[in-house]
């Protein structure tokens, strides 16, 4: 069972308030297939992927951004069931996507970059810690169905 | 492997943090300490409070090396060698592989803290990729 303190509820909700959901999911979504080209195998019918600029402006990577980072959203209304939240995503990244795990936690780093080039100072380290915590839970909530 | 245009890219955000070395080499440090408590582990003679000298001092070291790597991108291997006999056997860090990722993710994270927009995501690709680079040296000799 996740415990998360008073403290930590805050600096995510607090946070998550101010992100625009859209751009931040399509921000880190395009950032995971520039930074670590391998990821682009998993999304091989997006079309032009062939360039930083290509993929920034790539309206169904902006799309499928968005979705994942509304997910994500959701994991934050539910801090304490994230298992729960997870298990038929986890399921269905392991059955229909075949996505390795490992890309998950690609994925939360770069969100938790992106939060910090947007927030700037305000993404101060204690706000990072928790944040680093959360995409490490989530990506571990989505590894669990694995078989 | 690093393109020219990373290492323009490198250099260039490099450059923009002239005078801010230290400052974001402890804060590197401190995000690193906090967000990863198991790497506190390497340095439990070291008063670990923020704004510790010794954390100040040390983010210098670490920033002053990487300064120093950048300046000699196309041998890694020979501008970091020292660094590499020095973790493999005297501080025998846990395989850089991982303990960089986080000291590779805190910098960035405090990069992108000071730098917002303009740690775009070529320059996010050519910096991680750098750290990347960089463990892989420091890993060379540890077995």
């Amino acid at each position: 069972m996740v415990h998360w303190t008073a403290e930590e509820k805050q600096l995510i909700t607090g946070l998550w308030g101010k992100v625009n959901v859209e751009e931040c999911g399509a921000e880190a979504l395009a950032r995971l297939l520039i930074v670590y080209p391998w990821t682009q195998r998993f999304f091989s019918d997006f079309g032009n992927l062939s360039s930083p600029t290509a993929i920034i402006g790539n309206p169904k990577v902006r799309a499928h951004g968005k979705k994942v980072l509304t997910s994500f959203g959701e994991a934050i209304k539910n801090l304490d069931n994230l298992k729960g939240t997870y298990s038929k995503l986890s399921e269905l990244h392991c059955d229909k996507l075949h996505v390795d795990p490992e890309n998950f936690r690609l994925l939360g780093d770069i969100l938790v970059i992106v939060l910090a080039a947007h927030f700037t100072k305000d993404f101060t380290p204690a706000c990072q810690a928790t944040w680093q915590k959360l995409v490490g839970l989530v990506a571990h909530a989505l590894a669990r169905k694995y078989h | 492997m690093l393109t020219a245009e990373d290492k323009k890219l490198i250099q260039q955000i490099w450059g923009k943090l002239s005078g801010a070395e230290e400052e974001i080499g402890a804060d590197a440090l401190w995000r690193m300490f906090h967000s990863y408590p198991p790497t506190k582990t390497y340095f439990p003679h070291f008063d670990l409070s923020q704004g510790s000298d010794q954390i100040r001092g040390h983010g210098k070291k670490v920033v002053a090396a990487l300064s120093n790597a950048i300046k000699n991108m196309d041998n890694l291997s020979q501008a970091l060698s020292e660094l590499s006999n020095l973790h493999a056997y005297n501080l025998r860090v846990d395989p850089p592989r991982f303990s960089l990722q986080f000291l590779s993710q805190c910098l960035q994270v405090s990069l992108a803290t000071r730098l917002g927009k303009e740690y775009s995501p070529e320059v996010h690709s050519a910096v991680d990729k750098f750290m990347s680079a960089v463990a892989s040296v420091l890993a060379e000799k540890y077995r």
